[in-house]
């Protein structure tokens, strides 16, 4: 065969692009008949059909929105159900004047500024035909009144839909969240489409986090309406699927005991099931009721709450981050036993300082007179700050960052809910990168009693407890118990996830450690003695005292004259029954004082309810 | 006396936009159609009046443009297709990396006076640097030729489904297909790539298409599957569409468009508009005005006495059929819905200016045989 012509020849060339062209022509007039066809058919053919839809009487189509999954505590207690609610809704094809309308309706009911906003807002995204609320919660005289003029309003509706309702009100709000009005930001992370017809969508904490499992699946609805906009008749119809059912890990019951121990005071109570992570309680003083919220609050009361210098807004088991204080001292202990840095009867001598070799600075002791020579064992029990120092400056910063964070201090538990914080664990590395300085010796001490920059969050120091009251075994914490899955009511549990394990070499050094904290509540000569009175089980704890300010060298620390913003947080954590721990309990008092006086009593309070009482 | 002075103006015109190197048919047709439109935006955007005055300039400011790219020399456009080509594929990396996010998708780049999509730019560089390569080479196209400019069609094409922009992909896609299938790919091979692209088919769908567009495809086949999204589009075009009638509703008496039931009704659903308005009439004369526009783009191609304003000329008028249908078809709900615009009449700048760009160069290739002769 011979080999193409490589010559060009424009007159073959063109010829051939000629061709070309009048074959594209010819496929050209085809499609563009098909296109003509088409619209042939819809204009002419079924022009009828159309008009008719398009005319006097229209094809609506209605989103149903699906109800919220309901959310239970651990023994199957409502925390969050849907109530039926009145609502003023307008539908804004119906209206002719929507401005006048508007204003007229203010004589019958108030709506403030912000339910206009969000109106407006609500209006430019949805579909005319669609009924767009106005004002929610109707009470039942507005009600009547509306009702009774309703005929001079077209296009105005009063409709019921279910809303969430939470039935412990301000109980638990802290673990649960709440619910409010979408708003533009929430449908930028959501798929709209499903969320047509839904006004309210979780804002914070459970409620957020779970959204994809509460929300449901909308239903659609397609009708015929007249001109009016009556509907005629449903032409076809796919309901709505209810959102997933959770049940949780809490125990209201417990949760109230909580709340209710620490009276006036602000702080936060974590209680966790140590064997599989599961949250029992989850308090954050003070509370406030999540209800008021689901309908929009008002700017008075939102202000109120926000500028309350309790901030009860403020989530303080996840978001709160406080220095723990001598609360560290049984996993500083524990790390100078297992990295034989420390002996067990190894004995350091008290005079109620510590000093740096070639340094001024005195590192001072809580006990002004000091406490003589102490072991592990007795600076756990008595809580000897200057023990602590010194084994500190031994262990050294990095030693002590690597240890505490295998007992998950300085990272978030990774816990279903929304604005955990991940605390603070200080290190060489950390204040290089932080701060751009060398780390200071005298702040490996403080470090070593549970201040300076190191900062823990409740749940996180709760978390930690537990995992040391299971040798080293840390589960990640967890409110979701399981998911009911809607509509075949399936549970599907949440299972227990080992977060970090830390492989302990010596058990010895892990039961002496143990037996110090027993004896920090049953010893004589234990900071939490005092709650040991009448007590059934055995405990393991360790009180702490965190200073919010520094006093200055040599002064006295005078607590009647310091403001109470200024006053110590209290702290306490324990596990029981020491043997065999089936709760963990992490106290944080805000301004509380002594750990021993303030915060143990509460832990102890939450472990008899949940180890005595039957529910 | 009259008469003559009528010849006279009339020649004055001819020497006018002969001097402007300017098609007086292909101009006046477009001119037509972008007025046309400017009235039919006044009834979709709902008497806004604003709305019309933007998009006269707009108008304006591409034929301008248009009158610009007619005066460039042939010559000239072969040399800058490279940079053009280059330069807009560059721009598509750095829209990857540093592009503003709107509406869901990468395409804008954002250059502090002007945000732009460079993806506008390859409509018209594909054709372009296919068209130069090819120029020169023997036609019918070989195998390596038809291997090169394959590359150099879907390198931008690839970046910018990945925006995922699909409506802008398909039409490089075949600004640059259509300069080779000019060029005389063989029937074989086409027909055998068609076999291939449906073989492969299940695959694109499954790993190139995105969530929504597969959505999109499906709600086509049953639109009352998603009624409350994507298939809201369609069932909504169609009724306003088929309750026009065969005369329409008349110019602002479209009550689906008048009342909000047609999303997106002054850009790429403004043919709903239209057709309610106007009826199957009005579609049909608006439909011989886009078929008379790309007949005599096609004219002045096949009357061009060099391969590249042959090819370029011929690529750029079915290009411009390809929106016509795209467009058309998706509002008529026979394709799938895609951010393809109604051309020269949809409400927006970008398509407007590279459109009017295109059709300026379609006259430059068509003033420069007059001056050669």
């Amino acid at each position: 065969m011979l080999k193409r012509e490589q010559l060009k020849d424009d007159f073959l060339e063109n010829r051939l692009i000629r061709r070309r062209l009048v074959v594209a022509a010819i496929f050209i007039v085809i499609l563009l008949s098909l296109v003509l066809g088409r619209l042939y058919v819809l204009q002419v053919v079924e022009y009828e059909h159309f008009a008719t839809l398009s005319d006097s009487n229209r094809i609506r189509i209605k989103a149903l929105p699906p109800t919220r999954g309901l959310i239970f505590d651990r023994h199957g207690v409502v925390m969050a159900n849907n109530l039926p609610t009145y609502r003023l809704e307008i539908v804004r094809e119906q209206v002719e004047d929507l401005d006048a309308t508007l204003t007229r309706l203010m004589q019958y009911v108030e709506y403030s500024e912000q339910d206009l906003k969000r109106f407006k807002q609500s209006i430019k995204r949805r579909r005319p035909f669609e009924s767009i609320p106005l004002r929610l919660n109707l009470n039942d005289e507005e009600v009547a009144r509306l009702a009774v003029n309703l005929h001079k309003f077209e296009g105005v509706e009063i409709n019921a839909r279910l809303t969430r309702n939470y039935p412990l009100g301000a109980h638990a709000v802290h673990a649960l969240g709440y619910v409010g009005r979408i708003d533009e930001r929430d449908l930028g992370e959501v798929n709209e489409v499903d969320y047509a017809g839904s006004t309210h969508i979780g804002k914070l904490g459970l409620e957020k986090f779970y959204e994809h499992e509460l929300h449901g699946t909308v239903g659609v609805q397609q009708v015929e309406v007249n001109a009016n906009g009556r509907t005629l008749r449903v032409l076809n119809e796919s309901p709505p699927i209810q959102g997933n059912n959770l049940h949780l890990t809490i125990d209201s019951r417990l949760q109230r005991v909580a709340e209710e121990a620490f009276a006036q005071q602000s702080g936060a109570v974590v209680a966790i099931d140590p064997n599989n992570g599961e949250i029992l309680a989850l308090v954050s003083m003070p509370i406030f009721d999540p209800n008021l919220f689901v309908n929009g609050v008002s700017y008075e009361t939102y202000n109120e709450l926000r500028d309350s210098p309790s901030r009860p807004l403020f989530n303080r088991a996840l978001s709160g981050q406080y220095p723990p204080g001598s609360t560290t001292k049984p996993f500083y202990g524990l790390a100078g036993l297992e990295t034989r840095v420390n002996a067990k009867d190894q004995e350091t001598y008290c005079i109620g300082y510590y000093q740096l070799p070639n340094e001024p600075r005195k590192y001072r002791d809580w006990k002004k007179q000091g406490h003589g020579l102490m072991n592990l064992h007795g600076a756990i029990t008595q809580s000897c700050d200057v023990y602590f120092y010194d084994l500190a400056y031994r262990l050294g910063i990095d030693r002590m960052a690597e240890f505490m964070q295998q007992f998950g201090f300085g990272e978030k538990t990774g816990v279903d809910s929304t604005g955990e914080r991940s605390g603070l664990l200080p290190s060489r590395e950390w204040k290089r990168r932080a701060e751009g300085m060398p780390w200071f010796p005298g702040e490996t001490l403080i470090t070593g009693i549970g201040q300076g920059a190191l900062l823990v969050t409740p749940l996180q120091l709760a978390n930690s407890t537990a995992a040391f009251s299971l040798k080293g075994t840390r589960y990640q914490p967890h409110l979701v118990k399981s998911v009911e899955k809607i509509p075949d009511y399936n549970r599907i549990e949440i299972a227990s996830r080992v977060a970090g394990q830390y492989e302990i070499l010596k058990p010895k050094n892990w039961e002496h450690v143990h037996n110090a904290m027993v004896n920090v509540v049953h010893g004589l000569r234990g900071t939490a003695y005092r709650i040991s009175q009448g007590i059934q089980y055995k405990v393991a704890g360790k009180t702490g005292t965190a200073q919010v300010f520094e006093v200055a060298q040599d002064a006295e620390y005078e607590e009647e004259e310091i403001a109470k913003k200024l006053r110590d947080h209290a702290l306490f954590v324990s596990y029981a029954p020491a043997e065999e721990p089936r709760i963990a309990v992490a106290v944080i008092v805000e301004n509380g004082g002594h750990g021993s006086s303030v915060a143990a009593p509460i832990a102890r309070r939450i472990m008899d309810a949940y180890l005595l009482e039957k529910s | 006396m009259n008469q003559s002075l009528d010849s006279d103006s009339a020649s004055i015109t001819r020497r006018i936009l002969d001097a402007l190197r300017l098609d007086p048919v292909l101009l006046s047709l477009l001119i037509i159609l972008a007025l046309f439109g400017s009235m039919v935006l006044f009834s979709a955007s709902g008497s806004d009046q604003g709305a019309v005055i933007r998009q006269l300039t707009r108008i304006l400011v591409a034929l301008l443009l248009l009158v610009a790219v007619a005066n460039i020399p042939l010559r000239m456009l072969r040399k800058i297709s490279i940079w053009l080509y280059l330069g807009g594929v560059g721009l598509l990396f750095a829209v990857m990396f540093f592009g503003e996010v709107g509406k869901g998708a990468q395409r804008w780049l954002d250059l502090g006076i002007i945000r732009f999509q460079p993806s506008e730019i390859l409509k018209l560089a594909v054709p372009m640097i296919v068209a130069t390569y090819l120029a020169n080479r023997v036609l019918p196209v070989g195998f390596k030729e038809l291997v090169v400019s394959s590359g150099l069609v879907l390198i931008p094409v690839v970046l910018i489904a990945r925006q995922p922009d699909l409506g802008t992909a398909i039409l490089v896609g075949s600004a640059g297909f259509f300069v080779l299938f000019l060029a005389g790919v063989r029937w074989k091979i086409m027909i055998s790539l068609g076999f291939l692209f449906s073989a492969m088919a299940p695959l694109l769908w499954k790993f190139a298409l995105h969530e929504y567009q597969r959505k999109r495809i499906l709600t086509l086949l049953d639109p009352e599957s998603d009624p409350l999204g994507s298939g809201y589009h369609i069932i909504q075009s169609k009724i306003a569409i088929g309750s026009g009638g065969v005369y329409g509703k008349g110019w602002l008496n479209g009550t689906q468009s008048q009342l909000d039931f047609i999303p997106e009704r002054s850009t790429d659903f403004i043919f709903s508009v239209f057709g309610e308005e106007f009826g199957f009439f009005g579609s049909v004369v608006l439909l011989l005005i886009y078929l008379a526009i790309i007949l005599r783009g096609l004219y002045i191609a096949a009357h061009s006495n060099e391969n590249f304003g042959r090819l370029l000329a011929g690529a750029l008028s079915l290009t411009f059929f390809v929106y016509l249908f795209v467009n058309t078809g998706m509002v008529a709900g026979m394709l799938p819905v895609v951010g393809v615009p109604l051309p020269l009449i949809s409400y927006g700048g970008t398509s407007m200016v590279t459109l009017m760009m295109g059709f300026g160069l379609i006259m430059s290739i068509r003033s420069a045989k007059r001056f050669l002769v």
